[in-house]
């Protein structure tokens, strides 16, 4: 039954791929609580659809992202100048190195895609914890129940997504089960992905352990707050994307 | 306080349903067990035990600890086997270091 149901999935997929290439591709951006989805989702609509526009609002407090948010319609176009030159909103005292340039074939350098901002995936949920963060009893109770609602929601949209940014805190150990539970339900449903080693701009930063964690996978280092190497990941969505 | 281990054979574990599977495991989490699965759940049956997790959140069940070695592939590389799985309340168990095959994890009564 299950088998049917995945390969009913996977058969769709392949349909909509050769018959229904018009609908843009929906991409989810997943990974732990405070990874930087939000900051990621809201530097992608910054560069591609409106620099004062947010797709949402991203805090040190956990679970700040509690529904999913879909973007329709984003156009990644890989000429644009932000794109083109990776170092544009670089931080300048930052060491880290780009791959090399990879020029887009003429005519594939555009991608309508929608992108979906989910919660953090949790095992627990806890509103001690953000009490810690200086929240009232009565609102931390409150966070936590809209915080589970949250991880339930991310689960479910994995029916719906055709591909998936998996982001990762650089500066943190990526094996962590709920990765791994991530990365195995992709790879059953076949849903392609890119592992995004979030927050290299940091010292403590070593996105070399998460390649190392998952080399089954391409894994891109960037800084979606300071918007470092952005161009690298917007290359790999296309090819891996499209 | 004394914190009890179930160790379930995978013979137990593969004679029940999903969903009787699941709410097998929860249940024992949820009375303050450790759970180890010998065979281990699949990245799906995490997934959905933590989705069902999610439903029965607290104010005293914050959740659960879950650590497992990554899946074996087998049959000509298509067949993912799992292998042991440990789930317990995120109350008592946290895991402390894990990689590809070892899993260090500290239980403290509360």
């Amino acid at each position: 039954m299950k088998l049917r149901k995945r390969r009913k999935g996977i058969l769709s997929r392949l349909l909509r791929a050769l018959f229904f290439r018009k609908v843009p591709a929906k991409i989810g951006i997943y990974g732990p609580p405070n990874a930087g989805k939000t900051t990621l989702a809201n530097r992608i609509i910054h560069t591609f659809v409106d620099e004062n526009e947010d797709i949402g609002v991203s805090t040190e407090v956990p679970h700040e992202t509690r529904r999913a948010v879909r973007k329709e319609g984003v156009l990644i176009d890989l000429k644009s100048k932000s794109v083109q030159n990776p170092y544009l909103n670089a931080n300048p005292d930052s060491n880290v190195t780009s791959t090399p340039e990879q020029k887009p074939r003429e005519g594939k350098s555009k991608l309508k895609l929608d992108i979906v901002d989910t919660p953090g995936l949790a095992t627990k949920i806890d509103f001690h914890d953000f009490m810690a963060f200086g929240l009232e009893e009565k609102e931390a109770k409150k966070r936590a129940k809209e915080a589970t609602e949250g991880v339930i929601e991310a689960i479910k949209w994995l029916d719906d997504i055709d591909g998936v940014l998996l982001l990762m805190d650089a500066t943190e150990d990526p094996y962590t089960q709920t990765n791994i539970v991530i990365i195995g339900n992709l790879e059953a449903r076949s849903i392609p992905m890119i592992v995004v080693a979030n927050k290299m701009d940091l010292a403590e930063a070593a996105p070399q352990r998460i390649a190392d964690a998952f080399p089954q996978h391409a894994v891109i280092p960037i800084s979606a707050l300071k918007g470092e190497n952005m161009g690298e990941l917007y290359r790999e969505m296309a090819r891996r994307f499209r | 306080m004394e914190i009890k281990m179930d160790l379930i054979s995978e013979d137990k574990i593969n004679s029940m349903g999903s969903t009787e599977k699941l709410r097998f495991i929860l249940d024992g989490v949820k009375s303050g067990n450790i759970v180890i699965l010998e065979g281990g759940l699949t990245s799906e049956e995490q997934m959905k035990l933590i989705e069902l997790t999610m439903t029965e959140v607290s104010d005293d069940f914050p959740g659960i600890e879950i650590s497992g070695y990554q899946a074996k592939r087998s049959f000509f590389n298509l067949r993912r086997k799992p292998r042991l799985t440990v789930i317990g309340p995120a109350k008592v168990m946290r895991t402390i270091k894990k990689d590809k095959d070892l899993i260090s994890a500290v239980v403290s009564a509360v």
